[in-house]
């Protein structure tokens, strides 16, 4: 099993297409920064509109914390297609190049070689965070400094103190890698059923764009449904960014707002990985390989 | 006749309250306002607490700046500090730096077991954006123990002080700041929020308040020089 | 007596409402270069499939090394190297990377040193760190062998090797064949669609044609000279059959096909036969020796229709 895992990290890592995920977020995080650094200021200001009709808000608003968030709050949306590119890929595109006939020809057994498959792929999805994870946390930390996070939510303001954010930021990207490790889950499963990589890698995309827009449209059929798709709980990672209040709403130090949501949608989504990566054992063991 | 001498008594008792007591208030006010004089600038270390319906803020430590006649700033330790917009009028100074005020005298009343007289100082000048302003003076030790301010722009402010270690110099140890908040509804499409109308217990129960800041001032060091930089 | 390598018994499998493979039985001995004849789409690629556990049959049972296939797959897959139809590999890895590769998929550790020997064995030694792609396709098809190979398995199966191969490829895969067989003792299986191929290096031979057995023999036997069957055209060809029908020639007729006349004879008369028609009058446009196998397989395969029987 682990010289399964150990092939098929390295096949992964030697194909040039694995680091085009890597290239497009460090593009669009770069880009975002310098856009913040050049003309943060009208950026907050645009944010904060409404709230100063009433309110005088100083500080840095635009400090590293709240890019990481604005960061996340973009890329999350973008990086599952980055995934799909590659979970779409693992089977579909080893039937495609001719090469899952020659690997299942050797003593080694279909399920061990589907989880070998699934765990690189859950290990290239946690490197891409990671690598998320230095350039829009670390990296803009480093060029906007730090400060007290001001996030708008829909009906309220959130102020979270400097000290009470990093460990929130930990949870949010093991809480993504959660999120992420579904969609490649997801991916992986569709790459059972295609002997192109092509066609998983655009179904898998399909699936995210069309579930995300019906979680994100508040149209009241659409909610109905809204608990039952995945993508609704992807967006979870947020829960750590609101905090509870006291009697005085005084806000307290190191609480979050709902966890009960974080692990309810959690659950959700380690339960769609386990139904996704049981169900392409399941198929992937009875399949005929006749690519 | 004796609806005459009613209407008399009537007439009488309203050019009492007009005249007698308007001039009594000013003077009162000046006094007033020359204690507060005796403090050409502190620095002040406190406590901030903002409870806006809104808005979910820690409570945090803050520095207090304030220069004569009218200089006054509110600086976060490393931090947002978050204030009601024309946050100025925190500052009591500031209320009775200009001079082109009528004072009138109100009756008393009862603030923490305390009796103060309630005065109101209506600005002379038409373009202020000050229409109105409610003092209730503790009489005895100078001290303004609360304020409503009602502005063009931004509504009515109310400001209670309590004193303590620095009412000789007519500073409070505690300033409660109350003031409306508008209802307030996020532009969609900024925040990406997912959920629609999410945690509505919590956000009807923040609503059903007024907006409050509370400064609780810990020490201040009085008269000995601010640089106007810190008020930038 | 030698042990058998495989046997397949009433091996069939069904395709929605295909029938791929039609209960088929047949057995490799070890030692054998077992010849697997058929057209495209015969059925040759699916047995080869189900032998690599790739395809599950639909019935039927599969034995390697006297093991059931299906409870021992494991330690029958560790002693088979396999080519399936393209040697399809890693494009954007080297010859060496694959190799390593494979080797270490099949179980075992090999040594730098080995793997650049196996490369030279294949010729590919020169260009060993050069992408695939990069690679023409008989280089390509040499790599397949070489990683069919890396693990010194004791049974290989290659399946359509000559692809695609140029004349001297084919030629340079023939005496690999031969080289496997005889210096090392392999047992191998190589399909075809090819009698050519398959006749020039098979100890035995398997024919089917739409997923059935036609035949199964030793090649001594169905290669017999002594069985060769000349395909004859002249000038009039009633004329000549009525000739022959009067001559000594009469035993060895055989039903004319079309507008051939066919005889089995053993090829030592054939000169013999030459002098005859001369003496008889016939005029020849047209003679073509072949031996019995080659023309049952022409038959299976051009007319697509069944020979009920095949009979010395």
């Amino acid at each position: 099993m682990w010289t399964l895992l150990q092939i098929e990290l390295y096949k992964i890592f030697r194909r040039p297409r694995t680091y085009i995920a890597f290239v497009a977020i460090t593009a669009l995080i770069t880009i975002v920064q310098l856009g913040l650094k050049v003309d943060g200021k009208e950026y907050a200001a645009f944010v904060m509109a409404d709230l100063s009709n009433t309110l005088q808000i100083d500080g840095k608003i635009i400090n590293g914390y709240f890019v990481c968030y604005v960061l996340l709050q973009l890329l999350l949306v973008h990086v599952p297609l980055l995934i799909a590119l590659i979970a779409a890929d693992m089977v579909s595109g080893e039937a495609n190049m001719g090469t899952l006939r020659l690997l299942l020809a050797k003593p080694i057994s279909r399920t061990q070689f589907i989880l070998a498959k699934f765990f690189a792929s859950t290990i290239y999805t946690i490197l891409l965070l990671v690598w998320l994870a230095i350039l829009a946390l670390f990296l803009s930390m480093w060029i906007f400094g730090t400060d007290d996070m001001f996030l708008l939510k829909n009906n309220y303001a959130v102020q979270i103190e400097r000290v009470d954010i990093f460990w929130r930021y930990a949870g949010a990207f093991c809480f993504a890698a959660l999120a992420m490790t579904t969609v490649a889950a997801l991916g992986f499963f569709l790459s059972q059923f295609a002997e192109n990589s092509i066609g998983p890698i655009v179904a898998t995309m399909s699936v995210i764009i069309f579930f995300t827009i019906l979680s994100t449209m508040s149209i009241p059929i659409f909610n109905l449904i809204k608990p039952y798709l995945f993508t609704t709980h992807m967006v979870a990672w947020k829960e750590f960014f609101d905090v509870k209040v006291n009697s005085d709403n005084e806000t307290i130090r190191g609480t979050i707002q709902r966890p009960d949501r974080l692990i309810n949608s959690a659950l959700i989504l380690f339960a769609h990985i386990v139904f996704f990566v049981g169900a392409s054992l399941y198929v992937f063991k009875k399949k005929d390989v006749l690519s | 006749m004796m609806k005459a001498s009613k209407i008399f008594l009537f007439l009488f008792f309203i050019s009492c309250v007009i005249n007698v007591p308007a001039q009594d208030m000013s003077a009162l006010v000046q006094k007033v306002k020359a204690k507060l004089d005796l403090v050409n600038d502190y620095v002040a270390d406190g406590k901030m607490k903002t409870d806006v319906a809104f808005i979910k803020a820690p409570v945090g430590k803050i520095k207090i700046f304030f220069k004569k006649p009218n200089l006054f700033k509110i600086k976060r330790n490393n931090g947002i500090s978050i204030l009601p917009k024309g946050g100025v009028s925190v500052n009591m100074s500031s209320v009775l730096a200009t001079k082109d005020y009528v004072a009138l005298a109100a009756g008393d009343a009862m603030i923490d077991g305390i009796k103060t007289k309630i005065v109101k100082l209506l600005p002379m000048n038409e373009n202020s954006e000050i229409i109105l302003t409610t003092l209730y003076i503790d009489e005895a030790d100078l001290l303004i123990k609360k304020a409503i301010t009602t502005t063009k722009d931004n509504g009515t402010y109310e400001m209670q002080l309590y004193y303590g270690n620095y009412a000789a110099y007519g500073l409070p140890d505690k300033v409660i700041f109350s003031f409306d908040t508008k209802d307030y509804k996020m532009p969609k499409g900024i925040t990406l929020e997912f959920e629609d109308n999410d945690k509505p217990t919590e956000a009807e129960k923040l609503k059903a308040r007024k907006g409050r800041v509370e400064i609780i001032y810990s020490s201040y060091i009085i008269n000995k020089g601010v640089d106007n930089s810190m008020f930038k | 007596m030698m042990q058998q390598v495989i046997e397949v018994n009433g091996l069939t499998k069904h395709f929605k409402n295909i029938t791929a493979v039609d209960d088929l039985s047949f057995s490799v001995r070890e030692g054998d270069v077992y010849g697997f004849l058929g057209q495209n789409g015969a059925g040759k690629s699916t047995t080869i499939r189900m032998l690599l556990t790739l395809i599950s049959p639909t019935a039927g049972n599969i034995k390697l090394f006297g093991m059931p296939l299906h409870s021992h797959r494991k330690e029958i897959l560790q002693q088979i190297g396999a080519v399936i139809e393209k040697p399809d590999v890693y494009k954007y890895l080297s010859a060496y990377d694959n190799l390593k590769l494979f080797a270490r998929l099949s179980g075992v550790k090999v040594s730098e040193q080995k793997l650049m020997q196996q490369l030279e064995i294949v010729g590919l030694a020169a260009r060993a760190k050069d992408k695939v792609q990069t690679y023409s396709q008989g280089m390509k098809q040499r790599l397949g062998i070489a990683i069919a190979l890396v693990h010194d398995p004791s049974l290989i199966i290659l399946d359509e090797p000559t692809n695609g191969l140029d004349p001297q490829g084919i030629a340079d895969i023939r005496n690999l064949i031969l080289h496997l067989s005889k210096e090392q003792k392999k047992t191998l299986v190589v399909s075809s669609h090819l009698l050519s191929e398959i006749e020039q290096v098979a100890t035995k031979v398997l024919i089917i044609d739409k997923g059935k057995k036609i035949i199964e023999g030793e090649s001594a036997q169905l290669f017999d000279p002594s069985q060769t069957i000349i395909e004859l055209i002249t000038v009039d060809n009633n004329f000549s059959l009525h000739q022959l029908q009067k001559s000594g020639w009469q035993k060895n007729l055989q039903p004319q096909r079309e507008h051939v006349l066919l005889l089995k004879l053993d090829r030592k008369l054939i000169p013999q036969l030459h002098r005859d028609m001369v003496n008889m009058n016939i005029e020849v446009l047209s003679f073509q020796p072949r031996h019995s196998l080659e023309d049952y397989f022409l038959q299976v395969t051009s007319g697509n229709q069944h020979v009920d029987a095949f009979t010395n």
